[in-house]
C-alpha cells in the first residue's frame, strides 16, 4: 500500500453548475502546478500557502482550458489530513473530464470510491462511526471492482495494452535469464533488439495516451474546432450548439479576436467546442494572434466545422480550406440559405465528411446541426466507451508506464548497464500489471523458465 | 522422563549449511545450543555442485557473512577457483561465485562448529519433536534418547523422507549414501505440520583420468580475486584449477529420447515437484527440443581427488543409459562414471506455515530452515539457517525476533517470497527477484546488514572494526571525489578516449564518475590513489555515484513500502468477521497472518481494496482501544 496522489471529482458527477475535482497526497501540488496555470503569472502554485486560493485556468496538454479557481490546503489542515488541491471549474462532464485526465497524465493515480474519506479516517480526521460507513463505500466498491475490472479487462484499450506487456515480459524475462544465467549460453540482447523493443512499446503506449481520446472522445468529449472565414456565421452556429450566447457575434468581421471555448451536449455526446476567430489575412495584431489560434485549434481538433456563407461564391480562402479538410472528420455547414445562393453543397462535397444546409435563423436549425454532428462522429467510427474509472485507472497504468519506458530508453542511450535499464522495464511492467492484479515478478521469471534452457 | 541425555536451549536437526549457520548463530548468541547430525562425516556437505555462490546466492554469501555468518569465511578459506560473474551488465548483477575443495569445505565447517563454546555437535537421528501445549520442550533420538530444549531447528535438506531414483531402481536414502531421516516427519505431521514432497536430481561424479581434456575449451579463474567475506584479506589469494566445458550433441539426445520411458520422472515413479530452475538433461532435451546441444562444465570437487562434476547433466535415467549418454559427448568418450547421477526426493514444509522469523506461527519455537521450507541451493539454506538460529536463540532468551525486511536484502526478499507467496516447486534466490536490486548489490551487504548484525550480537569486535573502518574510508573518499575540481585539460585526453564529451569548466571528480564510460580506476589515476581503497570499496563507492538518480529513485520506493510495514497487524488477528473483506482475501490473509499492512499487500489474492479495508479497520480497532 503506498501513498499515491490521488484525484477525483469531488463533486457529484454530471453537468452541475460547478465541479471540483481534488487533488490529494504528497505530489498534489506538483500535480497541481502541471495542471493548473494561474492568471497571474507570477504566482507560483507550489508556494500557494494553505488555505488560498488562485484564479486561472487548467492546462490539458500544455494548453489553457476552463477558468479554474484553485483552492489550497496544506498538510495537516485538509480534509484529507494531506496536501490537497481543489480545483473548480464550470461543471460539465467533458470539462471535468479533461481536467482529472490532466492530473492522471501529470502522474496523479484515479481515487478508487471512498479513497479521501478513507485517507481522512487514517490520518484521524473523521471520527469512529464516520469510518464504518467508509468501510462500506469500499467494500462496496470492492466487489463491483472486480466486475469492472473484468470489463475493463475485455475493453478496447486493454486489448491493446496487453501486447505490449507481452512484448515487454519477452523482455524482461530475457534479460532476467541473460544476467541470471551468464554461463548457460542465453544469447545476448542485441542493442538494437533492445532499443526496438522498448521504442515500439513505448510509441504503442504514447499512442494509446493521445489517442485514449480517438476511442474514448465520446466518454471525454470531441475537441470541435468551428472555423471559416470572418463573418460566415462561425459564432451563431457556436451560440446555437451551446444553447447560449457565449459568443459575442456581431455583423462586424473579426468580431471574435480569440478561441472561445465550451463543452456542449449534442446528441448525447460532449463536445468541447472551439469557437475560433475568422480566418483572413489581417493587419490588426489582436485578430493576427486570433487567427495564429484558430489555425492551431483548427489542428489539433477531432472534429472540424467548417462554416460557409452561402450567399458567397467560393474564394482562395475557402478553397484552402476545402483542402485542408480533406481526409479528416469534418463537417461543412453551408450557412445562411435565407440569401441568395452563391455557392452549392456539390461543390464543397468529396473534401467533407458530409455536408448540410441550414439557416441560422432556423426554428430548426439546432436540431439540423446536431444530427449532423452527431452522423459525421459515427461515420467516423466514434464509438461511445465503457465506464469512466477502469479507463482512468488504465490510462494511469499507462502513463506511469510510457514514463518508466523513458528512463529505460535514457539509461541505455546514456551507457548504463543493463542492470539499470531492467529495472526501469520492471517498473513500467508492475505498472501495467497492476491492470490484471498479476505480479511482474513472477510472470518475468515464468518467462525465464519457459523460454530459456536454464539452469544447472 | 527416562534416557534424558541433555538439556540444551536449542537443538537444530541437520548439519548442512542451514543448521550450520542455525547453530553457530544460536550458541554465539549465548544458547546452549546441539547440532544433530546423521554422520559427521556429511556435516556441510556439498551434495551437489562443488561451488559456492554465483548470481543472488553470491549476495546472498556476502549478506551472511555481513550479518557474522560462516559460509562466507569458509568459501574463502577452501576454493580452488574464483570467478565474478555478469561483470559487463552492470555492477548492481555482479556476483562472486567459487569452486571449493569439497572434502576441505567439510573439515572447515567441522572443525569451526567444534570450536565454538556452548555449541555441541552431535551424531544421532532425531525422530520425533516433543511438543506440548503448542511449545516444543525437546526431541527424541533413534536411540531412545531425549534432550529437553526450547527451541527446535528443522534443517533436514534432502534428508527428510530421502528417497533416490535412478531408472525402475529407488531406495530409502539421504546423499552420498548417507541414510535418510525415515520418523521425524511423521512427527511433525503429527505436531500439525503440512508437508509436501518436493524434488532434486544430480549429475554423476565422474573419474578426471577418464577425460580427455585436449579439446574442451578451459575456463580460468579471475586473475584479480575478490574475497566473499568482509574479513578475508584480499591479497595472497589464487586459482588452483580450471574447469572445462564441453557439449551434449545430436547423438547424446538420441540417446535420451530413445531411453525416456526408463526415466523414473518420464514413468510417473516420481511425485515429488522438481524445481524450474534445475531441469535434468532429459528435461532439457524434451522441453527444448530444437536445441542442437546443451553446454556442461567439468569441475573439480577437489585437490586431493579425481573425481568431477558434470555440471548441466543431471538425470534419473538408468545407470546404462547414463553411461551410454555421457560417452556421447565429446571427450568423455572413454568415461568412467563413479557416483551415479540420481533424483531425490523429500519431505518439506508449506513455508505459509512460517513467521518471517521462520517460526512455525501454530507452534511455539518450531523453526525451519533450508530445503525444509522449500527452497533449493547451499545458500538460500544458509542464509534462512542464520536467520532461524538467531531467532531461535532469541525465542530462548524471551526477545523479540528478528525480521529482515525484503527492501533492505536478498535474505529478506527470500524469507519474505517464502512465508508471503509460498512456493510451487524448490525456490532458487534470482536477481530478477529483488525489485531493489540496484540497492542490494554484493558489494554493500556490510553496508546494509553489519549494524543489524552488530545489534543481533553476531558481529566480533573485529568484524565491527572492520566494518567502521570502511565505512570511514567510504565516507571520506566520497568527499574527496566530490570536492576534487579537475580542469577540462587535466580529464580531455580521458575522455576523448573514452568517446564521452569534455566540459568547458572544471568538473568534480565525482561528476565525471557519473559517466557510465568512466571508472574509479580512471578518476584514481588523475586525482591520485588512496591504497585503503580495496577493489571492493572502490565498485560500492563507483557505483553509488554512478547510479545516484535510481539509488534514489529505489530509496523512495523503499520509504513508502517501509510505512505500510510500519503499520503492525496484531498476531492472531481475525479476519473472519471482516464481511466487507472479499471471501478469497480474508482466507489469504488468514493464512499468512501478515504481520503487517506492506506483507498483506504483497499476498498473491488480496487487492487493493482489501488493504484499504484493512487500513481502516485496524485504525478503527486502535481507536477503539483508545477509547476503551
Amino acid at each position: 500500500m503506498t501513498r499515491d496522489t490521488v484525484a477525483a471529482l469531488a463533486t457529484a458527477p454530471g453537468t452541475g453548475g460547478i465541479a471540483v475535482v481534488r487533488i490529494s497526497g504528497p505530489q498534489a501540488y506538483a500535480v497541481a502546478a502541471q495542471v493548473f496555470a494561474p492568471a497571474d503569472k507570477a504566482r507560483k502554485v507550489e508556494e500557494a500557502k494553505g488555505y488560498t486560493a488562485m484564479y486561472g485556468r487548467f492546462l490539458w496538454r500544455g494548453r489553457p482550458q476552463d477558468e479554474t479557481v484553485a483552492l489550497f490546503f496544506r498538510a495537516p489542515k485538509s480534509y484529507t489530513g494531506e496536501d490537497v488541491v481543489e480545483l473548480s471549474c464550470h461543471g460539465g462532464a467533458a470539462v471535468t473530464k479533461a481536467l482529472l485526465e490532466a492530473c492522471i497524465e501529470a502522474g496523479a493515480v484515479p481515487a478508487p470510491p471512498g479513497e479521501f474519506t478513507k485517507r481522512a479516517f487514517l490520518s484521524g480526521r473523521i471520527s469512529l462511526t464516520q469510518a464504518e460507513a467508509v468501510m462500506d463505500l469500499i467494500s462496496a466498491s470492492s466487489r463491483s471492482g472486480a466486475a469492472a475490472a473484468q470489463a475493463a479487462l475485455s475493453g478496447a484499450l486493454y486489448q491493446k495494452i496487453k501486447p505490449v506487456t507481452v512484448q515487454l515480459t519477452a523482455l524482461a524475462g530475457h534479460i532476467a535469464a541473460y544476467i541470471d544465467y551468464p554461463e548457460e549460453g542465453v544469447p545476448g540482447l542485441e542493442e538494437g533488439v533492445l532499443l526496438d523493443t522498448l521504442c515500439r512499446a513505448r510509441e504503442t503506449l504514447r499512442a494509446l495516451i493521445e489517442g485514449y481520446d480517438k476511442g474514448a472522445m465520446l466518454r471525454m468529449g470531441v475537441e470541435t474546432a468551428i472555423v471559416g472565414s470572418p463573418n460566415v456565421g462561425k459564432s451563431t452556429l457556436f451560440n446555437l450548439l451551446a444553447g447560449f450566447d457565449r459568443a459575442i457575434v456581431t455583423p462586424i468581421a473579426g468580431t471574435t479576436r480569440d478561441v472561445v471555448e465550451q463543452a456542449v451536449q449534442v446528441g448525447g455526446l460532449e463536445l468541447l467546442l472551439a469557437d475560433t476567430a475568422g480566418l483572413r489575412e489581417t493587419a490588426d495584431t489582436v485578430e493576427a494572434e486570433g487567427i495564429r489560434r484558430s489555425y492551431g485549434c483548427f489542428e489539433k481538433a477531432q472534429l472540424v466545422v467548417a462554416v460557409f456563407d452561402g450567399s458567397q461564391p467560393l474564394e482562395e480562402a475557402g478553397r484552402a480550406l476545402c483542402e485542408s479538410c480533406r481526409g479528416r472528420r469534418a463537417l461543412a455547414v453551408v450557412n445562411k440559405t435565407d440569401l441568395e445562393r452563391r455557392l452549392k453543397a456539390e461543390e464543397l462535397a468529396g473534401y467533407f465528411t458530409d455536408v448540410i444546409e441550414l439557416s441560422a435563423r432556423d426554428e430548426d436549425a439546432a436540431d439540423k446541426l446536431e444530427k449532423a454532428v452527431a452522423g459525421v462522429l459515427q461515420l467516423t467510427g466514434a464509438e461511445p466507451g465503457g465506464a469512466m474509472l477502469a479507463n482512468a485507472r488504465q490510462l494511469s497504468a499507462a502513463v506511469k508506464a510510457a514514463g518508466a519506458l523513458d528512463d529505460a530508453l535514457e539509461a541505455e542511450r546514456q551507457g548504463f548497464d543493463l542492470d539499470a535499464v531492467g529495472v526501469c522495464i520492471d517498473d513500467a511492467l508492475n505498472a501495467l500489471y497492476e491492470l490484471t492484479g498479476e505480479s511482474a515478478s513472477d510472470a518475468v521469471i515464468e518467462e525465464v523458465f519457459s523460454k530459456f534452457c536454464v539452469g544447472k | 522422563m527416562k534416557n534424558k541425555l541433555g538439556d540444551f536451549d536449542v537443538v537444530v536437526i541437520g548439519a548442512g549449511h542451514a543448521g550450520i549457520e542455525a547453530a553457530a548463530a544460536a550458541a554465539k548468541l549465548g544458547s546452549h545450543t546441539a547440532l544433530f547430525t546423521l554422520t559427521l562425516d556429511g556435516v556441510g556437505n556439498l551434495p551437489c555442485n562443488p561451488s559456492i555462490g554465483g548470481t543472488a546466492k553470491g549476495h546472498l554469501v556476502r549478506e551472511i557473512d555481513a550479518l557474522g555468518g560462516i559460509m562466507g569465511l569458509a568459501a574463502d578459506a577452501t576454493f580452488l577457483q574464483s570467478r565474478m560473474l555478469n561483470r559487463s551488465k552492470g555492477p548492481a548483477v555482479h556476483s562472486l561465485r567459487v569452486q571449493t575443495d569439497r572434502r576441505r569445505y567439510h573439515d572447515y565447517m567441522k572443525r569451526t562448529l567444534e570450536r565454538i563454546p556452548g555449541l555441541e555437535l552431535k551424531q544421532a537421528e532425531i525422530t520425533s519433536v516433543y511438543i506440548e501445549d503448542g511449545k516444543v520442550r525437546g526431541v527424541y533420538t533413534k536411540l531412545h534418547a531425549f534432550y529437553s530444549c526450547r527451541a527446535v531447528v528443522v534443517a533436514t535438506g534432502t534428508y527428510l523422507g530421502g528417497r533416490i531414483f535412478v531408472g525402475d531402481a529407488s531406495y530409502a536414502s539421504g546423499p552420498d549414501g548417507h541414510h535418510a531421516a525415515l520418523e521425524l516427519a511423521e512427527s511433525l505431521k503429527q505436531a500439525g505440520v503440512e508437508m509436501r514432497r518436493f524434488k532434486t536430481g544430480t549429475p554423476a561424479r565422474v573419474n578426471r583420468r577418464s577425460i580427455d581434456f585436449s579439446r574442451l575449451p578451459v575456463q580460468k579463474g579471475d586473475e584479480e580475486i575478490v574475497p566473499f567475506s568482509f574479513l578475508t584479506p584480499g591479497e595472497g589469494l589464487e586459482n588452483k584449477v580450471v574447469c572445462h566445458v564441453a557439449y551434449t550433441n545430436e547423438n547424446t539426445h538420441r540417446v535420451i529420447r530413445e531411453n525416456l520411458h526408463r526415466s523414473p520422472l518420464y514413468g510417473g515413479m516420481i511425485e515429488g515437484i522438481g524445481p524450474r530452475y534445475c531441469p535434468s538433461i532429459e528435461d532439457k532435451v524434451v522441453r527444448f527440443a530444437d536445441k542442437e546441444r546443451h553446454q556442461l562444465f567439468i569441475e573439480p570437487c577437489g585437490e586431493d581427488t579425481d573425481e568431477m562434476y558434470l555440471q548441466g547433466m543431471s538425470s534419473s535415467l538408468p545407470e546404462d543409459v547414463q553411461d551410454a549418454m555421457y560417452r556421447t559427448i565429446e571427450g568423455l568418450g572413454q568415461l568412467e562414471i563413479m557416483r551415479p547421477a540420481y533424483a531425490i526426493e523429500y519431505d518439506c514444509a508449506d513455508p505459509l506455515q512460517l513467521a518471517p522469523t521462520l517460526e512455525f506461527k501454530k507452534i511455539e519455537g518450531l523453526f525451519g530452515a533450508g530445503q525444509f521450507n522449500g527452497t533449493s541451493g547451499y545458500e538460500e539454506a544458509a542464509a534462512q539457517g542464520l536467520v532461524a538460529g538467531v531467532n531461535a536463540a532469541r525465542r530462548v532468551q524471551g526477545l523479540e525476533g528478528v525480521t529482515l525486511p525484503r527492501s533492505g536484502s536478498y535474505t529478506g526478499t527470500l524469507i519474505d517470497d517464502l512465508v508471503t507467496k509460498g512456493v510451487t516447486d524448490p525456490y532458487r534466490m534470482m536477481t530478477s527477484r529483488s525489485e531493489y536490486r540496484l540497492f542490494l548489490r554484493q558489494d554493500n551487504a556490510d553496508e546494509r546488514l553489519t549494524p543489524l548484525g552488530r545489534e543481533i550480537g553476531l558481529v566480533t569486535d573485529e568484524r565491527w572494526e572492520r566494518f567502521l573502518q570502511n565505512r570511514e574510508i567510504r565516507q571520506s573518499e566520497r568527499e574527496r571525489l566530490e570536492k576534487t575540481l579537475l580542469k577540462p585539460a587535466q580529464v580531455k585526453a580521458l575522455l576523448e578516449s573514452r568517446g564521452t564529451g569534455v566540459p568547458d569548466a572544471s568538473v568534480t571528480a565525482a561528476s565525471l564518475l557519473k559517466r557510465p564510460q568512466i571508472f574509479y580506476a580512471d578518476v584514481a589515476g588523475l586525482i591520485g590513489p588512496r591504497p585503503e581503497v580495496t577493489p571492493l570499496l572502490a565498485q560500492s563507492i563507483e557505483t553509488e555515484i554512478k547510479y545516484e538518480g535510481y539509488l534514489a529513485r529505489q530509496q523512495r520506493q523503499i520509504k513508502e513500502v517501509r510505512r505500510a510495514e510500519s503499520m503492525r497487524i496484531p498476531d492472531g488477528f481475525d479476519y473472519a468477521p471482516l464481511k466487507n473483506l472479499r471471501l478469497e482475501a480474508r482466507e489469504k490473509l488468514a493464512r499468512v497472518q501478515p504481520k503487517n499492512l506492506g506483507q498483506a499487500a504483497r499476498i498473491p489474492g488480496v487487492s487493493p481494496s482489501d488493504i484499504s479495508m484493512l487500513a481502516v479497520e485496524l485504525a478503527a480497532r486502535r481507536g477503539r482501544e483508545e477509547q476503551a
